[in-house]
């Protein structure tokens, strides 16, 4: 299998021959830069549908069918129309950080997109802090809803928000700490670093007993972190009505409604970067012939299917579970999450150091 | 869904024989197309109920009529970010003026479908001291449902009505049923409100 | 029943007792408050229920008849008070520290009739706005529309409630109280908002999450019902039963046609009897699968929905077969039922016996014995057994708290004293014993279809009724078990073909108003739970 950055190295050079440097990298920027919004719209348009369709799985209906084929352009035909639906504009909100919100929320999932690596060589940047930055950036959606529920001037957003906030900030507290007990076990934080370190076996597998509890609270936690059921109390329907985002109309709340499925991506797509390879193929060691195999499936294909079947698992939790309350989420959290992971941590590193695992 | 098998609604077809004859010009044309098929494929509803209506709107949206299959399932629960509204139930004097900001609350465009006697003239309880009689007299509506309560199969028949109603729409001017709108509200002022 | 009128006359030798079943005491404004405590507290009487207070306008003046009832002895007692004052300020002294309950009821009274109770802590209005002009009750009402237009002007709202007292020289003096503080974060919840289960609306006082009062505001679907029944013949009045408490269509007109026939002396044939009480159980099967689903829904598990709607679906197919509507029957009619039975009927009632047991086991499975949702439930909103009883909490609910409150027990009708069935009672009093009360009693109403099903007898199904029924002067009180409690009903007839006064009381009016009482320091979640577990349906609370 080829790498894809070969031919990345090559349109560079090409275009260096013809312009100078810094013309080739703005073209370069703006050229990666469509793209991925465009995967981007993309992408999360397939997530509604999907989760559209699983949900009417699980409760025995049969979900958008008309729309399309097999309803295929259902979600499209959602985005046609909240683009051109009214924004209302409202009188005693403040409107600079009214309108600002939804856009801090939408740019930090694009960022955290940033250094996916979609595939052999297929991400934007690869540097040397990578899967700290993501975690860095993915931080900024809270403060893009906190703003959302202060700026709307409404009760409803206000609770919402706060509810946000707390369960956010509490939250990330368990994904730093299990993204960094794979870390440890990577022994690096470039995201290519990783994956190549999984090449001979996926660190589920390889840190064992360790690397499963990190996974089970890193799932735990990126359910939370993207405010999904059961941990979707900011915008609990039968509550908050629709919580932080309750004012908002049109493109404004397509952006929270694209963010929040985008999240649902990158969550699972970290979780299977740590966990699962990211696009490495199913190697098992010393099996030369199945590794060979595996290896003709295409590295963007293995990635996707990682992160689809991960989504599943959250959105099978959504639409099983019912809703925790804010007291025993945060309690969740403080007295049960968080001291687990740092037991866990102190295990993955005396595994490390006595070369326990595999 | 094949046209042949929905051209049943005279009022629909009035209004589509009014766009044939009046043409139009071909770019504008078509991307009045596009977001009425946008428009007309996703109708989400506001969950808005009163009374016996509404929990057959809950009907609807369970397994055996599954209106999840037109895409109207993303119930809202904010106003602001509903398309149209189904005035399931009676709608008291009480109610009158909570409803009507309801209303004013949906983002354009919006629909109302009147669904059941209660909201098209006050049903059996039409003689009440205490009942609006029908809420034509307070909103706009696009589509009546007659029935008490209808069944769920007659409000997925009245919400692609409504859907038809929208494809015939015009972004851009012509046949607009927004002017019809903008009349009645000029019409029907909220009392008690002066901007 | 002789005992205690007995022992009424040895205590208040003023007061006149009629009746011999259904006694009513009529008593003078000036000692109703010594009565009220007296029944409640004396060892004999134990009237500690107060199932409802009935405003009437005899023109010549007005009053209220207070249905009470006794929670040891089941004896049903009313008692007559007279307004003192004139028509334009008539009073009465309030219960309201008697029986909880009271407070509210005696809003009702004060809303549709003027009747100004002293003493009564809150005397707002309470299912009509703070500005509309007159009492609807009152047999003088001027219905003119344009009295009271409907307008989209949002109404006045006020943060103070009124109390009255009399001073020496028997004046009627107003005082105002502050419902909120000026510093209080108040939250409106409803009346649109997703879990008020329609158009209730809390005012709610709340410090971060935790809830320190809730004001309930109700009317947004006040219809007027009771009003509408004096001006319709009695065979007209029974369709509205169906569209108060939609869940408990069938037992609300088993309810009405029972009280018009016990009034008018008319004997319906057995196959009537049991459709009838089939009828009732299924529905009660279908509202609490709707209660479960929805209840479900309100605590984030949807799905579940889903499931308790797919039982629902083939119980109104049955009905469907047989009354030919999906939601409004209108089934019943005065002797007997509108139409035989299909003849699929007992088949597809095996059906559903069949799948039923296998569907609870499920809903268990998802539900109920998940961690969340455990934690979510047990302990929250604990209402005790005499809470329960003083603010009236009757049904699913009540039982609950550990009052045995079922009316098939102790007032049976019907042929429910020939079924073997067993009261569902729990004494944890909590969000989690009435979700189980319900899914436990859904499993007794399969147990008495089962009882039924195979015993349908022959016979006709309705007995010939004059068209214009005309019922005889007097007045009759009835207790039913509704699907969500004790269902009340109050008939006074002038002996023409129109009741004089229907008075209808429902079961879900006090669970609205309880859930002040058991939500106070609590989470705002935890106000959704309570609620959605009280499982009131407001077109009930609001007539």
């Amino acid at each position: 299998m080829q790498s894809l950055s070969v031919n990345t190295v090559w349109v560079n050079e090409w275009l260096t021959q013809y312009m100078p440097s810094w013309l080739a990298t703005t073209i370069e920027c703006v050229v990666v830069g469509v793209g991925i919004l465009l995967v981007y719209a993309l992408l999360a348009l397939f997530y509604i549908y999907y989760e559209r369709k699983l949900c009417a799985a699980f409760q025995c209906r049969l979900g958008p069918n008309r729309v399309g084929p097999m309803g295929l352009l259902q979600s499209f035909a959602d985005m046609f129309k909240m683009l051109i639906k009214e924004i209302i504009t409202l009188n005693h909100v403040d409107q600079f950080l009214y309108a600002l919100a939804p856009y801090l929320v939408i740019i930090a999932s694009v960022l955290a997109f940033a250094v996916l690596p979609w595939g052999d060589g297929l991400q934007i940047i690869d540097f040397n802090i990578g899967i700290f930055f993501l975690i860095a950036v993915s931080s900024i959606g809270v403060l893009g809803i906190l703003l959302a529920g202060w700026s709307s001037n409404n009760k409803y957003t206000l609770i919402g928000s706060l509810r946000a906030g707390a369960q956010m900030v509490s939250y990330e507290l368990s994904i730093g700490l299990s993204v960094i007990t794979m870390v440890c076990l990577a022994g690096t934080m470039t995201v290519g670093g990783i994956v190549a370190e999984q090449s001979d076996l996926w660190f589920i597998f390889k840190g064992h007993v360790p690397a499963i509890i990190a996974f089970v609270i890193y799932m735990i936690a990126g359910t939370a972190e993207t405010n999904r059921g059961p941990f979707d109390l900011p915008e609990a329907e039968s509550e908050l009505t629709a919580g932080y985002h309750t004012e908002y109309s049109g493109m404004h709340f397509g952006f929270y409604y694209l963010a929040e499925y985008l999240n649902l991506f990158i969550v699972s797509g970290v979780a299977a970067l740590l966990f699962f390879g990211g696009w490495m193929p199913f190697h098992i060691p010393g099996w030369e012939t199945f590794n060979n195999i595996m290896d003709f499936i295409p590295g963007t294909i293995w990635f996707l299917g990682k992160a689809f079947v991960l989504s599943f698992v959250i959105i099978w939790f959504k639409w099983t579970f019912p809703r925790l309350r804010i007291d025993q989420l945060l309690a969740l959290e403080w007295k049960y999450l968080l001291p687990i992971n740092l037991v866990n941590l102190v295990l993955m590193v005396l595994i490390i150091i006595f070369g326990w695992h595999f | 869904m094949p046209y042949e098998a929905w051209k049943d609604n005279e009022y629909i077809e009035g209004l589509v024989n009014e766009l044939r004859e009046s043409g139009t010009n071909i770019i504008v044309g078509s991307l009045d197309k596009l977001i009425n098929w946008g428009r007309s494929n996703s109708l989400w509803p506001l969950t808005f109920a009163t009374s016996c209506c509404g929990i057959e709107f809950v009907s609807l949206g369970a397994a055996r009529f599954d209106m999840a299959r037109f895409g109207w399932e993303v119930a809202r629960s904010s106003p602001r970010q509903a398309d149209f509204m189904m005035v399931a139930g009676t709608i008291v004097n009480r109610m009158v003026p909570v409803f009507r900001r309801l209303y004013d609350q949906l983002a354009e465009p919006k629909y109302v479908i009147a669904c059941g006697s209660c909201a098209i003239s006050g049903g059996p309880f039409r003689k009440s001291y205490h009942v609006a009689k029908g809420i034509e007299d307070i909103v706009p509506v696009d589509v009546f449902v007659p029935g008490c309560p209808p069944r769920p199969e007659a409000m997925i028949y009245g919400i692609m009505q409504l859907s038809r109603k929208v494809k015939v729409e015009r972004f851009f001017g012509g046949v607009n049923r927004q002017e019809k709108q903008s009349e009645f509200l000029a019409q029907h002022p909220v009392e008690g409100v002066d901007d | 029943m002789a005992s205690i009128t007995e022992k009424i006359s040895k205590l208040f030798p003023q007061a006149t007792i009629e009746g011999e079943n259904n006694p009513v005491v009529t008593i003078a404004d000036e000692q109703w408050h010594d009565l009220a405590l007296a029944l409640r507290d004396d060892s004999d009487l134990k009237m500690d229920y107060l199932v409802t207070i009935v405003g009437m306008d005899w023109t010549e003046n007005l009053g209220c008849i207070y249905y009470l009832m006794s929670t040891t002895t089941n004896n049903i007692l009313g008692v007559k008070v007279l307004a003192r004052g004139t028509r334009q300020e008539p009073h009465i002294t309030s219960v309201a520290d008697v029986w909880k309950v009271a407070t509210l009821y005696e809003r009702e009274v004060y809303d549709f009739f003027g009747i100004i109770f002293v003493g009564n802590p809150d005397m707002r209005r309470l299912f009509l706005s703070i500005d509309w002009v007159g009492y609807p009750l009152r047999k003088d009402y001027d219905e003119n529309p344009e009295l009271n237009p409907v307008s989209t002007e949002n109404e006045r709202q006020s943060d103070f409630t009124d109390t009255y007292t009399l001073n020496s020289d028997g004046k009627l003096e107003k005082k105002e109280i502050r419902i909120f503080q000026p510093e209080d974060f108040v939250v409106n919840i409803g009346p649109q908002h997703p879990a008020t289960h329609g158009v209730l609306r809390f005012r709610t006082c709340v410090d971060g999450e935790t809830i320190k009062k809730i004001d309930v505001y109700m009317g947004y679907i006040h219809r007027g019902i009771e009003k509408l029944c004096e001006n319709l013949t009695y065979p007209q009045t029974l369709h509205f039963m169906d569209r108060m408490d939609y869940f408990s269509a069938h037992n609300y007109h088993h309810a009405l046609c029972m009280l018009y026939e016990k009034a008018a002396g008319i004997e319906i044939s057995r196959r009537a009897q049991v459709i009838r009480v089939m009828m009732d159980e299924l529905s009660r099967i279908a509202s609490h699968c709707l209660f479960i689903g929805t209840y479900c829904m309100d605590l984030g598990a949807t799905t579940m929905l889903f499931y308790t709607l797919r039982v629902r679906e083939q119980i109104l197919d049955i009905m469907e077969k047989t009354c030919g509507a999906r939601m409004t029957f209108n089934y019943d009619c005065i002797g007997g039922v509108m139409q035989d039975l299909a003849p699929d009927f007992v088949q597809d009632v095996k059906a559903l016996l069949e799948v039923l047991p296998k569907n609870i086991k499920e809903y268990n499975k998802i539900f109920t014995g998940n961690v969340i949702a455990k934690n979510r439930m047990e302990g929250v909103g604990i209402l005790s057994r005499e809470d329960a009883i003083a603010y009236a909490i009757t049904g699913p609910s009540g039982r609950a708290s550990g009052w045995a409150c079922d009316m098939r027990k102790l007032q049976p009708y019907s042929i429910y004293s020939e079924l073997d069935f067993e009261e569902i009672v729990a004494t944890e009093g909590d969000s989690m014993a009435r979700f189980k009360c319900r899914m436990a009693e859904m499993e007794q109403s399969a147990k008495i279809l089962e009882q039924l099903v195979d015993n349908i007898p022959e016979g006709e199904y309705c007995v010939k009724v004059p068209k214009m029924l005309k019922l005889p002067a007097g007045r009759w009180f009835q207790l039913t078990e509704g699907c969500r409690g004790a269902f009340g009903l109050y008939l006074e007839s002038d002996g023409s073909t129109k009741p004089y006064r229907l008075k209808i009381a429902p079961p879900c009016l006090p669970q609205a108003a309880v859930v002040d009482h058991i939500t106070r320091g609590q989470k705002v979640a935890d106000l959704i739970t309570i609620g959605g577990s009280m499982d009131y349906i407001v077109p009930d609370i609001d007539r």
